[in-house]
């Protein structure tokens, strides 16, 4: 009984793949236009993932199947070979089970916030198809099926991205999902490559086993390769400065948002990471400050990038950057664990605001935060589950998001990583400030928009209230130096692996960071209170924070009461701007004039060097031959006796050469 | 020796037959130059024929052939300058370039 | 089948032209007797081939082994022989031809370029196939050079009968001419220029190999003394050069490239699918089964040169694409791209690269010719291929505009599908290139053709952009525009289906060539000969 299910665990890559194509075929007919049959698929999906979990909980799941696809040649005596297949150990049952939970109620939830939308069946079809390719990716025992579920991944971002493609706006940002994640993984596939010819194969389990024992082939390109993979990672896991792409992904219907945000899209470079960990941990040392500070830059700064924003979905948006950071930081400097750890309650609580902003813009019919306020008597549920999911992300004790985090902050302590984990606790301060701008924008005060706002319909509630369970609880499962009886912790789980490694385990509660993890979460909550939480029936509130003048301060009388906080946010304003503006001015402007120069360069190849260059040398050649025959027939005159002329000049010159020459 | 004297005989009726091809337009005219100068390659054949004296006559047996093959040449010659005067009224040779480009 | 076993390959390559030859009895006016006729015949060769996979053994022997060989004495005078056969290289090759073929007849079913005349069109395309097949199985220089040069013959009149008329200024010219004029008589010389020189080769070789034995122009017996390292020296790179020229054009290889997007978009559709999906193989086989087996050495000397010219083609190609407007050049244009993967692949001179050749070959047939007929139905029905007039073709027909999404994709090499593939392992295959090849170059390469795959994405789905998605533009409102017919269909449901097996299913491709590959680079470049002698380059 128990085996079946491992056996059979690769029914979970195919099954999406199979409702894809079924959406596709039949989906048009049925009564939830295909629906049933994506929801039917991750149904099943996720008993076969619930499953597993529980076994590997209580006894641990390692096994792996795979079946040869090509054997395409030798490399220095290794016969390279791609297999597909999956791979059932705790790293990837963790996945499975995250992917397939959220994915299911996110697709419940779109039942009801996709209702009376256009080509609903598409777009299901196309949410079957993401979903496959991140089960394929995280099933994926070697590195070509990664990189198939990888790009698949990508296509079907794309595509979901440019739902509305009627809109070339829509498809501009998709395209530019695509192809910034696309230079990404020119990283990705030359890390691949040359990561397993040295191995001699790209199976993760042979590499992550050359690793450990450090082999010599290995070790001399473990660096470059170690880096260009994490450069494949920093695309999909929009790290600075590849983060562009996300913001502007938001074009798509907000469920997508929420798959791609939590579970499927995103994590996949940190999941990358995970899959390869030993790789980093033993070989490529060097690689790690690097990915650190990347990481570290990507958690601060695009956090503060949450603060300005009006449209909700980009305050998440910007939130999920800054939260990829954290997971990507705590990986890089040797916390598997612990970035694994914070990307399993990420997944729900991130599913949940998102949700839950949609659930918003369901009602108000509008993405700005400008347009909403007071919503929490209209939409009582959806009010209670952002606020945990807000908490949960602010890092409030006991809620999930603060003990990932606090297992971040003790790995970075404990690598140390001093510097790096201050710049966290202050991370930890700005994501609170944010979150509670939006809760305070969206919820509090009074309502500024059209219309008369309602709660959104069960269908779609009932998956904000079954994901905020988790985004309340599953931080229990990791309380350091806390082992449940019968079922282990979270470490214990995620080290069921091929190669085990040994990455940090904090040993009880370090109540020193825990609280200022604690603190500075309060502080930025206060603070966000302070400035946004009163509503003062205008929109001087709002745009004080922006313009950056304490001028709001000023003009209400609390500015004995607001001084600390008002120099913070007085500077925190202007610091938010400039990063806002340097997003827009100088990075996004980089990529949109490296896109125009790619398409200059373009019309200089082909009309300069190719139709005047090369073409016109064929040309040159054909003009000469053509200009050669017009000149020289103009000396066929048709008068015979110039031709007897001609022959008798012939002749004399030949007399002449034989008479005086030989 | 009396060759030189023949062979310059016949360098001069060669060379009036060239200026005769050359410079005038009568067709009839050109192929009398041809004549000209195909009699003084028979000059030199039988002069050379008589210096040598090889015992199959090979200078009076060429001779004999280059008066056939002119007989004929003429015939011919004369036929098609006949067909030219008669369509288009004209034996000047200035008048005829039809086969150019 | 012992029958089968002789007679085989000889059937299927001149089977076509038997067809050609019965419907030129056939009347003019029977237009569907014609068809039927060229059908049969188009199914019957591939039913062969077909017949031909079932009975051709996988375990192959040693390189330079052949199946279904026949050698027969055809000018004795000059001792060359009318030998044909088959081994894991050629064979996907071949059935790949047979293949489109069929399509091909099965969309030309009601797809008709002006001036129509259909039974002449059939003619033209039965004796292509004949050309095609034959190349793919000829063991002959002669008999080699002589199917090549078949191939272009029917393909000139098809670009100048049936071609594209628009009147187009040629650059260095007074007079303007029409655009299938042009294309044709261009695409004919250009051939012609590389074939001479590569006659040249071929004669060359078979005087030197007299050297050895009676002169002879058996692929085989040159083979054999290739390995043994007989051709040296300037000769050999001299005789390497002609034979690059001649077989490079054909590929096209940067910069003599310049016929392909003329031919391409003046074409008839059939014929741009044709030579997009099978002609332009003929010049990278001529590399694989005659360049690098018979002049080792020189393949190793020549290959950076090749792999450098074959990363221009890839960047250069792709950012000409960037800069077209019309849909069916910009198609055009991405087949420099992609046959500058498949010559990288070949430079490698190792068994993961040449194999990666073959599979991007294969998969370039399928994607780029499926690309063609698209484009061409597309402007039966738009009657323009100006890209900026297009948009918004997902909304006016659906399946059509389906379909060329998914080619799109399958274009610019998303994993999972067959041109994946092709990419990645000359990637792979130039990381590590043969022994003796200046590694800096190769690496280069690889990371310049990874950067071309940005490129591609980046040319493929601004085509989608512009073609594909938005709103209709308004002179289409209100016009009748029907969705793909059943011929369409029929003609490319197989290719969408093979694309997709061969993307998750390599093993289609690689049973047959991997072996193969592997014993010819072993037995080529491996040995001990090239080891002392080709090192040096």
């Amino acid at each position: 009984m128990t085996t079946f299910f491992v056996d059979t665990a690769g029914i979970m890559l195919v099954l999406p793949l199979v409702a894809f194509l079924m959406i596709m075929a039949v989906g048009k007919r049925m009564k939830l236009q295909g629906a049933e049959i994506a929801i039917g698929a991750l149904a099943i999906n996720t008993v076969w993932a619930t499953v597993l979990f529980v076994m590997n909980m209580t006894e641990g799941v390692l096994a792996r199947t795979t079946f040869e696809i090509a054997r395409i040649g030798t490399v220095a005596g290794n016969e390279i070979v791609f297999e597909l297949g999956w791979v059932v150990d705790g790293l990837s049952i963790m996945m499975f089970f995250l992917v397939n939970l959220v994915g299911l109620l996110v697709f419940i939830y779109a039942v009801g916030y996709m209702h009376g939308d256009v080509r609903v069946p598409w777009f299901f079809a196309a949410f079957s198809l993401f979903a496959g390719s991140m089960l394929i990716l995280v099933g994926a025992p070697n590195l070509i099926q990664l990189i198939i579920g990888w790009e698949g991944v990508g296509l079907a971002s794309y595509l979901l991205i440019g739902f509305y493609w009627e809109d070339l706006d829509n498809v501009r940002a998709g395209n530019k999902a695509f192809l910034v994640n696309k230079v990404a993984d020119v990283g990705l596939i030359l890390g691949a490559i040359i990561v397993a010819l040295a191995v001699g194969s790209f199976d993760f389990q042979a590499i992550n086993v050359a690793a450990v024992e450090h082999l010599e082939a290995l070790s001399t390109v473990a660096v470059v390769g170690g880096l260009l993979l994490f450069l494949g990672a920093m695309g999909k896991s929009a790290q600075f400065p590849f983060h562009i792409w996300l913001p502007d992904a938001m074009a798509g219907p907000t469920p997508v948002s929420a798959l791609m945000h939590a579970a499927t899209m995103v994590t996949a470079g940190v999941y990358l990471m995970a899959r390869t960990f030993p790789l980093y941990q033993s070989l490529a040392e060097e690689a790690r400050p690097w990915m650190v500070a990347i990481g570290a830059i990507t958690l601060f700064g695009m956090g503060l990038l949450a603060l300005v924003a009006d449209d909700i979905k980009k305050v998440l948006a910007y939130s999920t950057v800054s939260q990829l950071g954290y997971m990507m930081t705590a990986v890089a400097a040797g916390g598997y664990t612990a970035g694994m750890f914070h990307l399993y309650t990420h997944a729900f609580f991130k599913a949940l605001l998102f949700l839950g902003a949609g659930a918003v813009i369901h009602a108000v019919h509008s993405n700005n935060m400008s347009d909403m306020g007071g919503l929490r008597k209209d939409l009582p549920v959806t009010y209670w589950t952002f606020l945990i999911g807000s908490l949960s992300l602010a890092g409030i004790i006991p809620l999930a998001g603060f003990w990932s985090k606090d297992e971040i902050l003790a790995t970075l302590g404990h690598e140390g990583y001093t510097a790096v984990m201050w710049i966290a606790i202050a991370g930890a301060f700005v994501t609170a400030f944010y979150m509670t701008r939006a809760v305070a924008l969206t919820f509090h005060g009074t309502y500024k928009g059209h219309g008369h706002p309602h709660e959104a319909p069960r269908v779609m509630t009932v998956p904000l209230v079954l994901l905020a369970i988790p985004s309340a609880i599953a931080g229990f499962f990791s309380i350091p130096g806390v082992s449940l009886p019968g079922i282990g912790n979270f470490g214990e789980w995620l080290a069921v692996r091929e190669v085990t490694m040994g990455d940090h385990h904090a040993e009880g509660i370090q109540w020193a960071l825990a609280g200022s993890g604690i603190f500075a979460a309060l502080a930025g909550i206060a603070l966000g209170w302070m400035i946004f939480g009163k509503d003062r029936e205008t929109q001087q509130a709002r745009d004080g924070f922006e313009v950056p003048v304490l001028y709001p301060l000023l003009r209400n009388k609390y500015y004995m009461d607001d001084l600390a906080g008002g120099v913070v946010g007085g500077t925190m304003g202007p610091v938010a701007q400039f990063v806002n503006w340097t997003n827009t001015y100088v990075i996004d402007a980089l990529v949109n004039a490296v896109a125009l120069l790619t398409k200059g360069l373009g019309s200089f190849v082909y009309g300069t060097i190719d139709q005047r260059g090369v073409d016109g040398v064929v040309h040159g050649l054909s003009a000469a031959t053509d200009g050669a025959g017009s000149a020289l027939r103009k000396m066929q005159s048709g008068r015979v006796q110039q031709y007897a002329a001609s022959f008798v000049g012939g002749v004399l010159a030949l007399i002449i050469v034989f008479v005086f020459v030989t | 020796m009396l060759l030189n004297q023949f062979l310059i005989l016949a360098a001069a009726l060669f060379a009036l037959g060239i200026y005769g091809l050359l410079v005038r337009r009568n067709l009839v005219l050109i192929l009398l130059s041809v004549e000209l100068m195909l009699n003084a390659v028979n000059i030199n054949l039988i002069a050379f024929e008589s210096v040598l004296r090889s015992s199959l006559a090979v200078g009076q047996v060429f001779t004999i052939f280059v008066i056939t093959v002119a007989a004929a040449e003429v015939g011919i010659g004369l036929a098609i300058v006949i067909m030219i005067f008669r369509n288009r009224r004209s034996a000047n040779a200035d008048d005829l370039s039809l086969m150019r480009w | 089948m012992e029958l089968f076993e002789t007679w085989g390959l000889t059937l299927i390559v001149f089977l076509p032209l038997a067809g050609a030859l019965l419907i030129g009895l056939l009347p003019e006016g029977n237009e569907l007797a014609v068809k039927t006729v060229g059908l049969l015949t188009a199914a019957g060769a591939f039913v062969l081939s077909l017949v031909l996979i079932s009975q051709f053994d996988f375990s192959a022997g040693p390189y330079n082994t052949y199946q279904f060989e026949v050698d027969e004495t055809w000018i004795s005078a000059i001792n060359a022989d009318y030998h044909v056969g088959v081994d894991g290289i050629s064979l996907p090759l071949l059935v790949l031809s047979t293949f489109v073929m069929v399509l091909a007849v099965i969309y030309s079913w009601n797809h008709w370029d002006e001036p129509k005349r259909p039974k002449a069109f059939l003619i033209l395309m039965m004796i292509l196939a004949t050309g095609m097949n034959g190349t793919f199985v000829a063991l002959d220089l002669v008999l080699f050079f002589v199917f090549f040069e078949v191939v272009l013959l029917p393909m000139y009149f098809m670009i100048g009968i049936w071609g594209d008329r628009t009147p187009r200024k040629i650059p260095g010219f007074a007079r303007e001419s029409e655009t299938r004029i042009y294309a044709s008589i261009k695409f004919f010389l250009f051939t012609l220029f590389g074939s001479a020189f590569m006659l040249l080769g071929f004669l060359a070789l078979y005087f030197e190999s007299g050297k050895f034995g009676e002169s002879t122009f058996d692929i085989v017996e040159l083979t054999n003394l290739g390995a043994m390292g007989s051709f040296t020296g300037t000769f050999a790179f001299l005789v390497f050069g002609a034979m690059f020229l001649g077989f490079a054009v054909k590929v096209p290889m940067w910069p003599l490239h310049t016929w392909l997007p003329d031919a391409h978009t003046a074409a008839p559709t059939v014929g741009s699918v044709l030579l997009a999906a099978i002609l332009l193989k003929l010049g990278a086989y001529g590399f694989i089964r005659i360049s690098l087996p018979i002049l080792p050495q020189e393949a190793v000397s020549w290959a950076p040169a090749i792999a450098i010219l074959a990363v221009i083609g890839i960047i250069y190609g792709s950012l000409a694409c960037l800069a077209q407007t019309d849909m069916k050049r910009l198609i055009a244009f991405s087949s420099v791209g992609h046959m500058g993967f498949v010559m990288l692949g070949i430079a490698t001179l190792t068994d993961i690269g040449i194999n990666a050749a073959i599979i991007g070959m294969v998969a370039h047939g399928l994607i780029t010719g499926l690309l063609f007929f698209l484009a061409g139905s597309m402007s039966h029905r738009y009657h323009t291929r100006e890209m900026s007039r297009l948009g918004g073709n997902i909304k006016l027909l659906p399946v059509m505009g389906g379909i060329l999404a998914f080619t799109a994709m399958a274009s610019l090499g998303l994993p999972g599908l067959a041109g994946f593939w092709g990419e990645f392992m000359s990637l792979v295959g130039s990381y590590n290139p043969l022994d003796g090849l200046p590694v800096g170059v190769f690496r280069t390469a690889m990371v310049l053709g990874a950067v071309g795959t940005i490129l591609t994405a980046g040319y493929m789905l601004w085509m989608l952009q512009q073609v594909n998605l938005g709103e209709p533009g308004a002179e289409w409102e209100g016009k009748e525009l029907h969705d793909v017919d059943r011929f369409e269909l029929t003609a490319w449901v197989p290719l969408i289906i093979l694309i997709v097996v061969i993307g998750f299913y390599p093993k289609v491709i690689f049973d047959t060539t991997t072996d193969t590959v592997m014993s010819l680079v072993d037995t080529v470049f491996n040995s001990e000969t090239v080891a002392s002698l080709g090192s040096g380059g």
